[in-house]
């Protein structure tokens, strides 16, 4: 025993190739991570450069061309190579298959190659900023993308690969939920972000085709001059709208579900309580995946579709609002005669619940058509989005990182500072963003790099904010990595928050290269802190 | 109190329709400020009540894990709650689609980066979209090019500009003024410049505007006309005045250059006289001034010839003006 628990999947085997060509889960989600961190850094740093921008109106830093493609950039990078791909890549690969009792997942050579494709389709990325930038918008609406001199078929190409890396790690996660279970691990004694895997992994599969269906006719469109989506040609831009968005809408939950599914496990770890409606969770994850793909027109309220479209997809918004509502009931009414622990995981948590409850609530803002016509394509929607998106996606990714830290790397973090930058995040964030529901309610248009001067002070204030923000993201991710580097080990047989799930009881930290020694037989379900008590152990 | 806490967060409310949508946000905002409130209020409750505290031992929790009578009350009033919000949506949403029948139809066409507005009784202003007060206006939208967005924010209403159909929204101005018009969908370098004003004048003050359309500017002299059609024609979208280059080269650099040798992208040259600047309103795709993107579109029929050669003059002063 003693032998073999200073063997782990980090030190063994050595080597570059051992790396390069690992079938590993846990390193191909390692690769995930620090390419998926270095793109969200990538993305943060344009981010604050647009920021610097709208900190005053004029183009005083930079100009209308730098900015529309910085804006372009800031959007896709975050969406197509951090959120999509690198969440469910990192997080979901390395803890899928430890979750589920599996030596890994269900098909590993299909699992690297999913890293590779995703690492090809973002060299064109790259290649889109060397080569001069994108001016489009994240979104590639027609005819200016048809019209554009700027990188759009880079770009397009690189989210075209990237579609299958997802649609393939969708495939590899489903059918490792269904055929890798340990026996008696049945679907309801599933750790609830198995559950959210499962769901995001169904709109991959389903979502995805759509996307590079689209991104192959814009190419078609160029290239060939077929008529499309180019009304010069013959074609239609709101064909395009509808095409983008029933993906991108379906999208929205593959970047949030996975959210879900790890607050479904911070919560009940670090109040040392049975999760409140653990069914209703489940469930509701998979109906969100389902209705989100009936949504996408309420991205065009204002495209001129008919009236009976607007009320039909005005109405089916509000069906996503109502099952979420009640997740979030569940997740604090989980903490009920529990005991909770102010960890830097569960600060990630608590500021989740309280960010994304404003960003559903502004949804259902948006979610009204009358309404919508004022707010849509204003400052209102950044704010409602990033509220989701960030304070949601993120924060509960930063959540997550925290919380498996210490299982995944076998080190341990300065938690003093990790509190610290979850509070830095959360004022951060809520300066930046909250000021912009204000200036979108007075009118401010989205995708601007200069206004007029009644914006200038929320902006202004806005800017301030951002800056702590940033800050506050990068020390909390250095502080992190600096584990490594300070070699602050934990004790291979540590479960430092006391976590059930067999991740936490079966294996040691950092994880053994074949997950468990010997087939973990289940003692008890997820969440059993009403049956079983599991000590804290740390060091 | 409301009225304050309207003027905080909107706009003024110009239009028939704009209390309407406002009441709305309030319901909205109010009923979520309340559901708000108890979520954070319940998590922050529970969170310190329920807190592990220092030296207390590890134990056994609770096995509550459902609620029947909260689960339904949690389904219960927000599906209210949103079932009134989806109501009202829809209910405001139909007056703002059902154009009433007297209403005065005026064509706007987006195009990189400015507005033309063509009125029911010919003559056509750029930039300035000007309307009579307590009258219902229809617009119908199209674009020339790539897709705009026409939004009014003291309406409360907005509409895509699509280059293969129209589109129509209205409006019935409640108070006359000039109040800002924006583009809010992306469509290039001159997006965020893309602005217009709307003036809302009396319904007499109007009468006299529509006669007057296309037939006054005959009296003032050349360059003072061309000062106004700078603006007026949206020259200032991306020409400026002061010698800093925006999306086209600045007049008063043109003007300094008078006479003067001026290279092309593609290597070749012309000196700057009167016909190099009629031919770059009229052609501008023709001769791109080196460092500059081919984007200006074509002035062919927005301007008459007193009008051209109102500009020429104008540009030709601004020299003058800055050797004094």
């Amino acid at each position: 025993m003693s032998e073999n628990i200073k063997q782990n999947y980090l030190n063994h085997p050595k080597g570059l190739m051992s790396w390069l060509l690992t079938l590993d889960h846990k390193r191909i989600g390692l690769m995930y991570l620090v390419s998926g961190i270095l793109f969200f850094f990538l993305g943060g740093l344009l981010a604050l450069v647009m920021r610097m921008e709208l900190a005053a109106p004029g183009n005083d830093f930079i100009s209308n061309d730098t900015y529309n493609n910085v804006y372009t950039l800031h959007g896709a990078i975050m969406i197509f190579l951090f959120i999509i791909p690198a969440i469910p890549g990192a997080l979901g690969n390395i803890l899928l298959p430890l979750m589920v009792g599996a030596k890994d997942v269900a098909f590993p050579r299909l699992n690297l190659a999913s890293f590779y494709i995703y690492s090809f389709g973002a060299l064109f990325a790259m290649y889109t900023i060397i080569n001069g930038g994108v001016d489009t918008g994240w979104t590639f609406y027609t005819p200016y993308s048809t019209q554009s001199t700027s990188n759009v078929v880079p770009m397009t190409l690189g989210i075209f690969i990237i579609g299958f890396s997802s649609i393939l790690t969708g495939l590899n996660f489903i059918a490792t939920v269904h055929k890798m279970r340990i026996p008696g691990l049945t679907w309801y004694k599933l750790p609830l972000f198995v559950w959210a895997l499962y769901g995001t992994s169904l709109v991959q599969i389903t979502a995805t085709p759509v996307l590079a269906i689209t991104m192959v006719l814009l190419m078609l469109e160029r290239f060939l001059g077929i008529g499309i989506f180019d009304p010069a040609l013959g074609g239609d831009p709101v064909l395009y709208q509808h095409f983008f968005w029933f993906y991108s809408h379906p999208a929205v939950y593959i970047m949030i579900l996975p959210a879900f599914g790890i607050i479904s496990e911070i919560i009940p770890v670090h109040s040392r309580k049975k999760i409140w409606g653990y069914k209703f969770i489940a469930y509701s994850t998979l109906s969100i995946a389902f209705i989100g793909f009936l949504v996408w027109g309420h991205h065009m309220f204002t495209s001129g579709q008919s009236v009976f479209s607007q009320i039909v997809f005005s109405f089916i918004t509000y069906f996503v609002g109502i099952p979420t509502g009640v997740k979030i009931f569940s997740w604090i009414l989980t903490m009920y005669k529990g005991q909770v622990s102010f960890t830097p995981p569960m600060l990630y948590a608590l500021s989740f619940l309280f960010l994304f409850t404003i960003g559903g609530l502004t949804g259902i803002f948006l979610g009204a058509v009358a309404l919508d016509i004022h707010l849509h394509d204003t400052y209102f929607v950044v704010a409602h989005f990033h509220y989701v998106m960030q304070g949601g996606t993120i924060v509960a990714f930063l959540g997550g990182l925290h919380h498996w830290w210490p299982k995944s790397f076998g080190v341990m973090y300065n938690q003093t500072i990790a509190k610290i930058c979850a509070f830095g995040v959360f004022l951060g964030f809520n300066g930046t963003f909250f000021p912009q529901f204000l200036l979108g309610l007075r009118g401010m248009p989205r995708r601007y790099a200069t206004y007029s001067e009644e914006f200038v002070e929320l902006h202004s204030y806005s800017t301030f904010w951002s800056g702590i923000l940033g800050i506050s993201i990068f020390i909390a991710i250095m502080n992190l990595f600096w584990s490594f580097i300070k070699k602050n080990k934990v004790d291979p047989g540590s479960n430092p928050w006391g976590g059930m799930t067999l991740e936490w009881t079966h294996t040691s930290s950092p994880p053994h290269p074949h997950n468990f020694e010997e087939e973990p037989v289940l003692e008890h379900g997820p969440y059993d802190y009403d049956k079983v008590i599991v000590e804290k152990t740390y060091k | 109190m409301l009225d304050r806490l309207t003027e905080f967060f909107f706009p003024k409310q110009v239009s028939t329709f704009a209390s309407d949508i406002d009441n709305l946000y309030f319901f909205i905002f109010y009923s979520s400020v309340a559901l708000f409130f108890i979520v954070v209020f319940g998590m922050v409750y529970l969170a310190v009540k329920y807190r592990h505290k220092k030296g207390e031992e590890l134990k056994l929790t609770s096995s509550k894990d459902h609620s029947n009578l909260l689960e339904s009350l949690f389904f219960i009033i927000p599906l209210i709650l949103v079932s009134i919000t989806f109501v009202w949506g829809i209910r405001s949403y139909l007056k703002m689609v059902i154009v009433p029948d007297d209403a005065i139809e005026i064509k706007v066409t987006g195009q990189s980066w400015f507005w033309t507005f063509d009125y029911p009784d010919g003559g056509t202003t750029l930039n300035e979209l000007v309307v009579p007060s307590n009258q219902p206006i229809k617009l119908v939208l199209s674009s020339k090019d790539v897709l705009h967005s026409f939004f009014i924010p003291v309406m409360r209403s907005k509409m895509d500009a699509l280059p293969n159909r129209y589109n129509v929204m209205w409006f019935d101005a409640t108070q006359e003024g000039v109040y800002d018009i924006f583009c809010t969908e992306y469509c290039g370098t001159g997006h965020s410049q893309m602005g217009a004003k709307v003036i809302v004048m009396k319904p007499a003050q109007y009468e006299e505007w529509a006669n007057e359309l296309g037939s006054d500017d005959d009296s003032i002299p050349l360059d003072e006309l061309g000062a106004k059609l700078y603006t007026k024609k949206a020259c200032n979208t991306c020409h400026t005045l002061d010698g800093s280059s925006l999306v086209g080269p600045s007049y008063l650099q043109t003007s300094q250059m008078w006479g003067q040798e001026r290279v092309f992208d593609d290597g070749t040259s012309t000196v700057i006289d009167e016909n190099y600047i009629r031919s770059s309103i009229l052609e501008p795709q023709t001769q791109i001034v080196a460092g500059y993107q081919s984007v200006m579109p074509t002035y062919q029929g927005l301007l008459n010839d007193r009008e051209l050669d109102a500009l020429i003059a104008f540009l030709k002063s601004l020299n003058e003006d800055s050797q004094i």
